[in-house]
């Protein structure tokens, strides 16, 4: 059992468990949780990667670990245009919800 | 570390996020995202990705946590109409059978990684003193992979663009957020005089010890636009309106001088952005000096929301 | 590294650790907010300043050393503005 194996089953069940409260929770906040624990399981294989292709003195290929920085800040934007759909859904129909059986305000 | 070490704060990580799921509270989810974001820091240093794990604090537990509370707060009334839409049984069962499926799938392909794993690492070590800076992770970021750097930074800009697009039409061009009425002798206000000059030195080196070291623009840019934010929240300072020139331009002026040294590589080096030799490391700090400002106001505004207040004193 | 330098360490990250479940204890089993927050303000900053002195011998120079200091210092300071803050909210709002 090696650090890397350890934190790609990690990372598995991360994306599993993401996957399982992104359907199955109905709030739009709790699903934005459910999906950021999604891509940070997907991060993880992505680092385990990355530990895997440690040679020439580093400790691990900087390749996929610079990409990596490039994907968390763009979850963050991601994360940040979400919450603004939503807060701006909340104040338009008085209520954040995905349901199209709601009746829509004016 | 060890082994033990590794084991704990993987199963920590799994326990925390199981949590985050499950907890029928939303504000107790997010209050359980953000420790989740700092063992997630723990777990890049026990993969030696450093950068990776400043970014990840900096970013991923700290900004991301800041957006999910203040989310998480203005959501709440919605929360009691929400819960009533509960999935039946049958979803659950499906759902947890689809993640497990997946969840298997990817140990799997785990387990079945390459034993001599595929690494660019030799190659980079073999070009890295062509572009005059000592840390990989920056080399790749603004030398070997300039392009996606580049394209990451108009993506934050457009996402930008995409969050004002959501302003009511009485806010067109106005202010975000809520205008704060803190006690201007209390504790935040306190914090928010004492802790932005530490801060902005810290990310001033952070940046500048990014090119040798771990470190670099996107850490330094986020200490700053949480400086910037905290003097927002505490209301020393009002949020800007965001059709102030001087904000556009701060906004824009990182992307663009990275496009002109990618046209400037065009006409001396022969391809887009690539650096004429010799002068890579004065590119390459131009570029992170140009990017850094830019970064730290996208990164705040990104924070602060579509404007919610008209802007205009006329 | 020293026997003296390793015993410090152990007995000062232990010591720290200690005081990181006394807080954690005091969470959990307190009644309300602002109990809840004098265990972990005192708990956890004593805590981590025996932990930041406990790293103390095993930094490699004395400017590490000033930056480990420099993160309680700013532990601190942001400890005790937002425990002031939550505690200013939770006696205006009793749950």
């Amino acid at each position: 059992m090696t650090t890397t194996t350890i934190f790609g089953f990690c990372a598995a069940v991360l994306v599993g468990l993401g996957l399982y409260g992104l359907i199955v929770n109905p709030q739009p906040l709790r699903k934005l949780l459910a999906f950021n624990l999604m891509g940070n399981g997907v991060f993880l294989i992505c680092a385990v990667i990355a530990r895997r292709g440690a040679a020439a003195g580093m400790g691990g290929d900087p390749v996929p670990q610079a990409l990596l920085i490039t994907a968390i800040v763009v979850a963050f934007a991601a994360s940040a245009l979400a919450v603004a759909l939503m807060l701006r859904l909340s104040e338009e129909t008085g209520a954040c919800s995905l349901s199209s059986t709601r009746g829509e305000g004016d | 570390m060890s082994i033990a070490t590794h084991i704990s704060l993987a199963l920590l990580l799994l326990g925390l996020a199981f949590w985050t799921i499950v907890v029928r509270d939303t504000f107790s989810a997010v209050a359980g995202f953000i420790p989740y974001g700092l063992l997630l820091t723990s777990a890049w240093l026990a993969l030696a990705a450093i950068d990776v794990a400043l970014t990840e604090a900096a970013i991923g537990a700290g900004l991301t946590g800041a957006l999910l509370i203040a989310a998480a707060s203005r959501l709440h009334k919605t929360e009691i109409a929400a819960r009533a839409e509960q999935r039946g049984t049958i979803t659950r069962i499906l759902a947890a059978i689809l993640a497990t499926t997946m969840t298997a799938a990817i140990m799997a392909c785990i387990l079945r990684l390459p034993d001599r794993a595929p690494t660019l690492a030799p190659t980079v070590a073999r070009h890295l003193a062509q572009t005059g800076v000592g840390n990989p992770i920056t080399a790749v970021l603004l030398s070997f992979r300039a392009m996606d750097t580049l394209l990451e930074a108009i993506v934050l800009l457009v996402g930008l663009i995409a969050i004002w697009s959501l302003a009511p039409d009485r806010a067109w061009g106005g202010r975000p957020g809520q205008a704060q009425t803190e006690d201007p002798k209390g504790p935040l206000a306190y914090l928010a005089r004492v802790l932005p000059p530490i801060g902005i030195v810290i990310a001033i080196y952070i940046f500048w010890v990014g090119a040798d070291h771990p470190g670099g623009k996107f850490q330094g840019a986020t200490i700053l636009a949480a400086m910037w934010l905290l003097v927002m929240m505490s209301g020393l300072s009002d949020a800007p309106a965001i059709d102030r020139g001087w904000l556009r331009f701060l906004l824009i002026v990182g992307p663009a001088a990275f496009i002109a040294v990618g046209f400037l590589g065009v006409v001396v080096a022969g391809a887009f952005l690539s650096y004429p030799t010799g002068f890579a490391k004065l590119l390459i700090v131009l570029i992170e000096a140009a990017l850094l400002p830019s970064l730290a106001v996208t990164l705040a505004l990104l924070l602060a929301g579509p404007p919610r207040r008209p802007g205009r004193r006329a | 590294m020293t026997a003296a330098a390793n015993l410090l360490t152990i007995t000062a990250v232990l010591a720290g650790a200690f005081f990181f479940l006394a807080g954690t204890v005091g969470l959990l089993r307190f009644p309300d907010t602002l109990t809840r927050l004098h265990a972990l303000t005192k708990a956890d900053n004593l805590g981590l300043g025996l932990v930041v002195l406990g790293l103390l011998p095993r930094t490699g120079s004395v400017v590490a050393g000033f930056k480990l200091i420099l993160v309680w210092l700013l532990v601190l300071l942001a400890s005790s503005a937002v425990s002031q803050l939550i505690a200013r909210n939770a006696r205006r709002s009793p749950p």
